[in-house]
């Protein structure tokens, strides 16, 4: 028994680490598709439909075609698909875009378990990730910062999209769409468009999030992959206030939460595990009590969705 | 988004809008059929016998029939969870959780008053598991008044907050150690069970569901108290000006609709497994949210939709056994009637003529 | 329909211990002389059946029993363990005359009790050894004694493996988890006094992000082999090998899946129930309550991965004989739990068949880290 292989609670602080990295990325990248669909003043809760479908769709083209690249643009194209339906369907009037999301969820789900029976047992080659921790002699370090290319894209996203949305014309009408109809259309701008390209951009992200997630970590298609991850990221994004930044540190936390539970039993606490893995949820409700006021029941809210009315 | 006037409250007794909702059902249904059978023909099946096979499997024989009502009896329940605190604007998804709790104190419950006489200590049982729910979603209501905090996220994360206290305590705290079948909790009296209506093989549920819907579809739509929710569903700054009891109006709404879900959960421990397990945690909750958008948050409806799901998901078995068509294929034709019938709405209005249009 | 079934199960009187010997050795020859009837067989999995895990144990299993003459195969995917399954049993009766019926999941027992009496002409077969005497006569439960590969598995990593630390995943709190990690531990012990064995519970079958997480874990506290007991071990062997750690399988064949890392895996034979449905064909007698390891071909071992050296595959395989020959048993004195107390005193020895202690096992052998939580 070698002894510098013993981490204890070090391992723990490093599962933490490396799960805030790993298990971040899908919840990192449907957030920022869903805030600019949100943005724009839709609210698509079929994202979770999107994801399994984007996952489905990366796994059986990287089977068929072995490249795992190709796979996540077909993840990416299958997701705005799939975003598209949404916006055509809510663009017809006195649609409720809350119920098609629901509808997609549904839809996506189901189709993406059908389509992807027969991969179900095939291997494919999996996402690259950059070896980040190379300067450690400590595999355990080195395994944790294995960052999939993915996780960076994301950050800088994150970053693109928050400064964008303040500072630059698009960014500008994105918002107006969602803040109101009316004075967008007072200058001429085309909502349904605005909204069918926004929320195809929020499909595109979500497919990879889910390509993501059959490619790299954990790197498989099964029906079990999902346990409700789109659906968990569309509520972080209320949590983030619509904010690029905030959902990139909501999806850090969530992440990281999430690793709490399988580490500590491995360092022997082996009672209440269950407790551990609801961590993240019950942090998040937490956070959510504590930063939420009666009288900015919604601050940030873009005025045109239909759940902030 | 909700009409300000809704058409329940313009025209009682049997109205345009409402055949129209029915024609409109109609068209999309059958649309989302052809739809699915395009999609079963290019994956080389004959579509007319899978139609066939999903209507004998849904309606066609006695037994067929029957599934189709155990499939929609917790549906019935589980769908008010969403619809309930939908007529007065609130978006809630956690059915799921408040089934879980509705089962976790009923058995409690069971368990606890074990001395008590057979109906008396069916009704207190179920009666806790229907509170538990209330009080779960109530709790999500009382966040959203006092504190802002978004409904939809909270009653999100009070399913799994709710599911992981489930499995916590049936696997250790509250669990009956002499079965070694399954993590579950201790089991409530035999006498306290209920069984299947006379003559049918499907238990009791199924009637109190239908009961409670109807109940309320009369409270939603001859009360002050609907009449309320209704208007604060519209327009909440209407709602605040005519002086409504908002936050009650809100926790009521929610401890109901979560009481609802309660009472299914409760029923499931009471009728079919006498025990809290992880067989609560089914997509009973999740379902119901479908059946209640479907149904347009109307009661009445909610018992179509329930038996129309109920019914596919009855027939997935036979649809999986004749054709080799796998399980998905009916979250598919769900998935394909739910978008049909959505964008059918942008026709609402416009098919038949009104006397009245908006 | 009357039919001559001579219900005798072979059962010791008054206990549940196992009955030894194929049925099929048993036939007396003017049975085999009967054509077999056809015969509809219908299999119900909770989850999908091409899992590389749990269900495509069985669906393999199916496979092979649909081969068998006179039987046509129905199957169906993805019957939740709560009153539907009732129904699908029921469905599978009545609509397509079903006359075997296989509920394969663990937790589908309680409905298969409450269905069977309703149908004396069906067999209804389960994946569980649970069965007793109150039970109906038209059930069988069957399941191999998976502690036994595990045994094997446990030989394989704790002579391959360089920390001495070895990790064991288990879905649910449940008896047979807790039997399996046993021979894990057991069988690494018997090679390597000092091996360790860290034990984690993810709570659910089939959780892809736990279980990848859990594996991620292990390795960085120092484990170098895993074996996974979830549904689907199939993620858990693809971390391991990505880490660069060895695997053990479990369910089916999972070798092709780690070509550097995988050792060997205990592997379910539920094709024997074959024999069962043969013998409802032509009306023999068949056991009630079927337990078996390798001694009764209940249960198997992987094919070696490339990088098992001969001796520890010679090792391996000498203990299987053993309990081929039922010379080694796998519960023998003295033994100890991980909280120090006294289960087995030195001379005592358990039958490998003894059903009654496996279902009481509520403790860890010592060198596992971690809790049953049983009481």
């Amino acid at each position: 028994m070698t002894g510098t292989f013993d981490l204890g609670w070090w391992g723990v602080l490093l599962a933490v680490v490396a799960g805030a990295i790993r298990v971040s990325t899908p919840y990192l990248l449907v957030s920022l598709g869903e805030t600019l669909t949100e943005k724009s003043g839709r609210v698509n809760l079929g994202l979770e439909g999107t994801l399994v479908f984007g996952a489905m769709s990366a796994f059986a083209t990287c089977y068929l075609t072995g490249s795992p690249w190709l796979g996540m643009l077909a993840a990416g194209v299958a997701g705005s698909a799939l975003g598209l339906l949404h916006a055509a369907i809510c663009n017809l009037p006195r649609v409720n875009d809350v119920a098609v999301g629901i509808a997609l969820f549904i839809f996506g789900i189901g189709l993406a378990f059908f389509l992807g029976k027969p991969f179900i047992e095939p291997r494919a080659p999996m996402l690259p990730g950059l070896p980040l921790g190379n300067w450690s002699s400590n595999p355990a370090v080195r395994s944790a910062f294995e960052v999939s290319p993915m996780f960076f894209f994301g950050i800088v996203l994150a970053i693109v999209l928050e400064w964008s949305l303040k500072h630059t014309r698009w960014g500008l009408i994105l918002r107006i769409a969602g803040e109101s109809a009316d004075a967008a259309r007072a200058i001429g701008l085309r909502i349904n468009r605005i909204r069918t390209l926004a929320t195809m951009a929020g499909g595109f992200l979500s497919g990879l999030g889910g390509g993501f997630l059959s490619l790299y970590y954990p790197g498989n298609w099964n029906e079990g992959l999902s346990s409700g991850q789109g659906l968990m990221a569309i509520a972080l994004v209320i949590f983030a206030r619509w904010s690029p930044m905030r959902c990139f540190y909501a999806s850090l936390l969530f992440g990281g939460t999430a690793a709490i539970g399988p580490a500590v039993q491995t360092i022997g606490i082996t009672e209440g595990y269950y407790l551990f893995y609801a961590a993240p949820y019950v942090l998040t409700l937490g956070l959510l009590i504590y930063s939420s006021s009666p009288t900015r029941t919604l601050a940030g809210a873009p005025a045109e969705l239909s759940i902030s009315r | 988004m909700r009409e300000p006037y809704p058409a329940s409250q313009q025209d009682p007794g049997f109205s345009i809008e409402a055949l129209e909702s029915l024609l409109l059902a109609l068209l999309a249904i059958t649309a989302a059929a052809l739809l699915f059978g395009a999609f079963l023909a290019l994956q080389g099946h004959d579509a007319l016998a899978v139609y066939r096979t999903l209507y004998l499997g849904a309606f066609g024989t006695r037994f067929s029939l029957e599934s189709t009502l155990t499939q929609a009896a917790p549906l019935l329940l589980t769908a008010l969870c969403t619809l309930i605190p939908a007529r007065i604007g609130l978006l809630v998804i956690g059915a799921e959780g408040a089934v879980v709790m509705g089962g976790l104190g009923a058995a409690l419950a069971g368990v606890a008053l074990s001395d008590a006489p057979g109906a008396i200590g069916t009704v207190l049982t179920i009666a806790t598991g229907a509170l538990a729910g209330g009080l779960w979603i109530g709790a999500a209501g009382a966040l959203k008044h006092f504190r802002g905090v978004n409904e939809t996220i909270s009653t999100l994360l009070l399913n799994y907050i709710a599911i992981a206290l489930l499995n916590h305590l049936v696997s250790g705290p509250i669990r009956d150690f002499s079965q070694t079948l399954k993590a579950q909790s201790w089991s409530i009296p035999k006498s306290f069970m209920i069984g299947n209506i006379p003559g049918y093989s499907v238990h009791w549920g199924l009637l109190i569901g239908l009961v409670v819907c109807a109940v309320l579809h009369l409270v939603l739509r001859h009360t002050t108290l609907g009449f309320a929710m209704d208007i604060l569903g519209g327009n909440r700054r209407a709602a605040q000006m005519t002086g409504l009891p908002i936050g009650r109006l809100v926790l009521f709404a929610c401890f109901l609709g979560g009481a609802a879900a309660g009472l299914a959960g409760a029923i499931e421990v009471v009728a079919v497994h006498g025990a809290a397990s992880e067989s609560l945690v089914v997509g009973l909750g999740y379902a119901g949210i479908l059946v209640a958008f479907l149904a347009r948050q109307n009661p009445l409806a909610v018992v179509v939709v329930a038996l129309v799901l109920g019914g596919i998901s009855a027939s997935g078995g036979l649809l999986q056994r004749r054709f080799d068509i796998p399980h998905a294929a009916t979250t598919v034709l769900q998935g394909l009637i739910f978008l049909s019938v959505l964008a059918s709405g942008t026709f609402r209005g416009r098919l038949l003529p009104r006397r009245n249009a908006p | 329909m009357t039919k001559l079934i001579s219900r005798r199960h072979a059962l010791a009187a008054g206990t549940n211990t196992v009955v030894a010997g194929t049925i099929l050795s048993g036939l007396p020859l003017r049975a085999l002389a009967q054509t077999p009837k056809p015969i509809t067989v219908g299999f119900i999995y909770a989850a999908t059946r091409n899992d590389f895990g749990w269900n495509q144990a069985h669906a393999v299993a199916a496979k092979r029993i649909a081969q068998l003459p006179g039987v046509k195969l129905i199957e169906q995917e993805r019957v939740p363990e709560t009153v539907e399954v009732e129904r699908v049993m029921e469905s599978m009766i009545q609509l397509d005359g079903a006359k075997v019926v296989f509920p394969t999941s663990f937790g589908f027992w309680p409905f298969i009790q409450k269905i069977a009496p309703k149908y004396p002409e069906v067999l209804f077969v389960h994946a569980g050894g649970l069965w007793k005497d109150t039970d109906p006569k038209n059930t069988i439960g069957y399941r191999g004694y998976m502690e036994e590969p595990h045994y094997l598995c446990g030989i394989a990593a704790g002579m391959m493996s360089k920390t001495g630390k070895l990790g064991f995943i288990g879905s649910k709190p449940l008896y047979f988890i807790f039997n399996n990690c046993n021979g894990f531990v057991l069988g690494a012990r018997s090679v390597r006094p000092d091996a360790t064995c860290q034990v984690v519970i993810t709570g659910d079958w089939d959780n892809p992000v736990k279980e990848a997480e859990t594996v991620n874990s292990l390795v960085d506290q120092g484990v170098d082999v895993i074996v996974a007991n979830v549904d689907s071990p199939k993620v858990a062997v693809e971390t391991a090998e990505r880490r660069g750690i060895m695997s053990c399988g479990y369910h089916t064949d999972l070798s092709t899946l780690a070509p550097k890392g995988f050792l060997t895996g205990a592997e379910w034979n539920w094709a024997k129930a074959g024999d069962f449905v043969q013998a409802w064909q032509t009306g023999a007698s068949y056991p009630n309550l079927f337990r078996g390891g390798f001694k009764q071909n209940m249960v198997a071992i992987s094919p070696f991965g490339k990088n098992v050296p001969k001796n520890v595959q010679d090792s391996v395989l000498q203990a299987r004989q053993g309990f081929v020959d039922d010379t080694l048993k796998l519960y023998k004195g003295p033994l100890k739990d991980n909280k120090g107390n006294q289960v087995l005193s030195a001379g005592q020895e358990i039958s490998n068949t003894d059903n009654p202690f496996k279902l009481s096992v509520k403790w860890l052998v010592e060198g596992a880290i971690g809790s049953t939580g049983l009481q």
